[in-house]
């Protein structure tokens, strides 16, 4: 990015060398824009795009495929299209989006019957999916809490730091993976939440973290949450792959639940992208639960406030399709049955690509894969053996080492698990 | 943030005498003792009030309610009313004769074809949809423009007009943190909200003259004449919001001699492309000019009038510049900015564009649906007129209602009256004297006209 300096100079540049021209201008205006970076995560799908090897394996980005390695569209959405397709009109939704959807939504998270929800106590808005939900959530926090920072874990999603930083959200980071184990380096983690200052804003993910793939049990959950109570954290989860990790929502928002249990007033972002697929539709919800409704509304108030300059108001479509899904007892029993098998499908790949990595007689251990949660695997494989997979291998990822085990089907799970096993045995 | 305390309503009593303390002291934890293990699993059982804890209280203790926005909340205030007469002429949003919202029917047409083709719905690029945004391009500039043939054009979807108009100011703060917004006086209500959230700093141009209810032309020119230069002129394409007033094709050019002499950036914010004149080509009329003269030009566009597609928040934000690596560049850092907020736009609604535009037959019965909404509001502006022009004896000239364009009229009622119009006849506007003709039927003319003299003559 240009320094101030350096746009000054520009425009000083163009100045100068603008006077005299009649019509035509022929400098630009933008000669100080660099070319920003790929995204890390979605620039790999752009290179798989590009690559033409009839072996090419894209273990990138986390959208889920079938076993034939097809993007999916579940048979509940398709109903749901079906019904809703030419008939309703697109007047405008309410900024805080539809009401239905969100209602839905929170139950999702803070159960059927949560008391909160009955006693209007969470203030929720429809969000661009689990992104625009984290970003109205940084910008509400830097608004009304303008002295706090965030605490991210590492590693995390790369975009997480992108939106606290446009939010301008100062980050901290907590201790999370531990790489010896590839598993949690939970001691760690409890000592940065007892050294955070008193009242620090803590993100977490709910399930199945992203890119690990390593989630705290259900014991070190209670405690994490207890340690919080002491200290009086805030909480703010990101709840992207609720379904997905598991198989079943209830026990993916487990680690919420006892947050809610324990008393906590959390902030949560949940996203549709993953378990209903409706990642290009963008749709999500952010809520934060509050010490009543009188408070719920005006916190729901301000987020509206927040969202009207960046979008105005939600897109109906998706949050349409959720809320004819989740409102059909019939239609939402489908869509339990499609997350759960998703999920199978993908535990099951996990069980073949450590198997596989075995049977070949890798040096390494082989866990991890099966230990892992949801759609992701952290590996292990640094930078430059991702590098080698890419360019030997025309198998693609973050150079994180993170597999999206959507990607991997029974067809190219032994090549995946030769061409690791090729990069890394002699490490 | 208020400290609190700590009390557990099942501990001993002597326990929470000694607890009273500030939480955070590390000992605090340690006063449990054996508690601290009960804590973990009594915690579940008894439930939330027996953990009355300090989290408690909420670190949102002292938010105040929002005001409600000034347009969106008038629908919500319509829709709280429950008189018969009511009127909601408030929100820009197209209404049939029957005061019906209008699904267009090529709209459901391509919507039906996707269903049949049962598209997938992964993750659009952070640019968004690839053609989207070829069609959304040759429609404002024109398939043989020459920006588009030498790759000068950097386009990216958007989440409407006010994602679009978003991701522009979010790009004018990272690369001209210096540089100003100029927009209107006055302009669509969210214009300044979405500079202010962007943190551009902005001031106002001259632009509505209230004494003949048409453009301040001088003092427009004026005023962006003594702006710094290298100003961001925020400029609406076609049918001005609130006003209606457009200037005319000279003026447009004066407009743009004065920019290119300051050096000012134009920033186009067309919003109803089609709703204007009727006719797509003929409303991108401005910014085709300022394109053909050689000028780096932004263009915000959106699509949720002319398509009736408000809620699927379809758009896309524009950068002409003067080369295609310049293009390149700037389109690559819309993306870094999108990333963090949205991280890719949604699909459906572009699909929809794409699909129409893409089809001639589509593309066609789309212009002549475009027709028939630009004709009906044309129509109910004439009647409107020739009812006001029969009720009011005084010989005032209601005539600016037929030069103005597009579905907003500014009536010159200020908030005063205004307030009377929605008091006393429920009908519902902004506090501007901003009427959406598009929520008007021609059966409710003479009715809106009762109203509005009432409100001009006897309320001050």
């Amino acid at each position: 990015m240009a320094s101030r300096t350096a746009i000054s100079c520009g425009i000083a540049r163009r100045l100068s060398s603008g006077y005299g021209f009649a019509t035509r201008s022929m400098s630009s205006w933008w000669t100080d824009v660099e070319p920003a970076a790929k995204d890390p995560i979605l620039g790999v799908t752009e290179a798989f795009l590009a690559d033409t090897h009839p072996d090419k394996v894209n273990v990138g980005v986390g959208a889920y495929r079938d076993d034939d390695g097809k993007p999916v569209v579940l048979e509940c959405v398709r109903e749901a299209e079906r019904r809703i397709a030419g008939s309703e009109n697109m007047e405008y939704l309410p900024m805080g989006g539809s009401v239905k959807m969100v209602d839905e939504t929170l139950k999702l998270a803070y159960g059927e019957n949560s008391e909160f929800i009955k006693e209007k106590r969470i203030a929720a808005v429809q969000a661009l999916s689990g992104t625009g939900a984290c970003r109205l959530f940084a910008e509400f926090q830097k608004r009304f809490q303008p002295d706090s920072q965030i605490y991210i874990p590492i590693p995390t999603w790369s975009n997480h730091h992108n939106i606290w930083r446009d939010a301008q959200v100062p980050q901290r980071t907590f201790h999370y993976y531990h790489a010896e184990t590839r598993g949690l380096d939970f001691a760690s983690l409890m000592d940065d939440v007892k050294n955070a200052p008193n009242g620090s804003f803590f993100m977490l993910h709910a399930c199945a973290h992203n890119p690990t793939g390593v989630d705290p049990t259900e014991e070190q959950w209670r405690e994490i949450s207890y340690q919080f109570k002491v200290k009086n954290h805030f909480a703010f989860f990101d709840m992207a792959y609720q379904g997905f990790a598991s198989g079943d929502p209830e026990r993916d928002a487990k680690a919420i639940r006892i947050f809610l249990e324990d008393g906590h007033l959390i902030g949560c972002a949940q996203s549709y992208a993953k378990n209903m697929g409706l990642y290009g539709q963008r749709v999500g919800c952010l809520s934060i639960l509050c010490e009543d409704e009188l408070q719920a509304v005006a916190v729901k108030s301000q987020l509206q406030q927040i969202a009207r300059p960046m979008y105005s108001n939600p897109p109906v479509h998706g949050a349409l399709v959720v809320s004819t899904i989740l409102s059909d007892p019939t239609l939402k029993n489908l869509w339990l049955k499609e997350v759960k098998g998703m999920a199978d499908r993908i535990i099951g790949m996990r069980t073949k690509l450590r198997e596989n990595l075995e049977n070949l007689g890798s040096p390494l251990p082989w866990e991890h894969v099966t230990k892992q949660i949801g759609m992701f695997c952290y590996s292990g494989m640094t930078p430059e053996q991702v590098d080698r997979l890419t360019n030997e291998y025309h198998i693609y990822m973050t150079r994180n080492g993170r597999i999206s085990m959507a990607g991997v089907t029974t067809g190219n799970v032994g090549y995946l698990a030769k061409a690791i096993h090729e990069v890394t045995k002699s490490s | 943030m208020a400290s609190t305390m700590l009390s557990l309503s099942f501990a001993a009593p002597s326990l929470h005498q000694s607890q009273k303390r500030e939480v955070g002291c590390v000992e605090t934890a340690s006063l449990f003792g054996n508690k601290k293990v009960d804590l973990l699993f009594k915690g579940k059982s008894l439930g939330r009030t027996s953990m009355s804890v300090a989290v408690n209280v909420s670190r949102f203790e002292g938010i105040t309610m929002a005001p409600p926005d000034p347009i969106l909340g008038v629908s919500e205030a319509f829709r709280a009313d429950t008189n018969d007469t009511k009127l909601n002429l408030g929100v820009g949003a197209y209404r049939t004769e029957e005061l019906q919202p209008y699904v267009l029917n090529v709209v459901k047409k391509a919507e039906n074809l996707m269903l049949e083709k049962g598209d997938n719905k992964e993750y659009l690029p952070i640019e968004g949809l690839a053609a989207f945004n070829k069609a959304t391009v040759e429609l404002l500039l024109g398939a043989d423009n020459p920006a588009i043939q030498q790759g000068r054009v950097a386009t990216v979807q958007g989440l409407s007009g006010t994602g679009s108009l978003r991701l522009a100011g979010a790009f004018i703060h990272r690369y001209f943190p210096d540089s100003k917004a100029m927009i209107s006086s006055p302009t669509w209500g969210n214009h300044k909200n979405i500079f202010n959230d962007a943190r551009v700093p902005w001031s106002e141009y001259r632009y509505y003259d209230p004494r003949t209810v048409g453009l301040d032309f001088d003092g427009m020119i004026s005023d962006i004449k003594a702006a710094p230069d290298g100003s961001f002129v925020v400029l609406h394409g076609c049918a001005h919001n609130p006003t209606g007033i457009d200037p005319t094709p000279e003026q447009w050019e004066k407009i743009a001699d004065v920019i290119e002499e300051k050096k000012h950036i134009p920033f186009f914010d067309v919003a109803y492309q089609g709703f204007a004149s009727g006719s797509l080509d003929e409303d991108a009329y401005s910014v085709r000019l300022f394109v053909s003269r050689g000028l780096e030009v932004l263009v915000a566009q959106s699509y949720s009038k002319n398509l009736g597609l408000y809620a699927e928040r379809v758009g896309a934000i524009n950068v002409i510049c003067s080369g295609s690596d310049a293009a390149a560049r700037v389109k690559s850092q819309l993306k870094r900015l999108a990333r963090p907020m949205y991280s890719n736009p949604p699909v459906h609604g572009a699909r929809i564009v794409a699909n129409i535009v893409g089809d001639p037959t589509l593309f066609n019965e789309w212009k002549e649906e475009m027709e028939m909404m630009a004709g009906r509001i044309k129509n109910v502006r004439q009647k409107l007129h020739s009812c006001l022009a029969e009720k009011d004896k005084s010989g005032k000239d209601w005539s600016f209602i037929l030069k103005q364009i597009g579905m907003f009229s500014f009536t010159g009622l200020n908030k005063v009256q205004s307030d009377n119009m929605t008091n006393k006849w429920h009908v519902y506007m902004t506090k501007d004297g901003r009427i959406s003709l598009a929520g008007l039927s021609l059966a409710k003319c003479e009715f809106l006209a009762d109203a509005i003299i009432d409100s001009f003559y006897n309320v001050s």
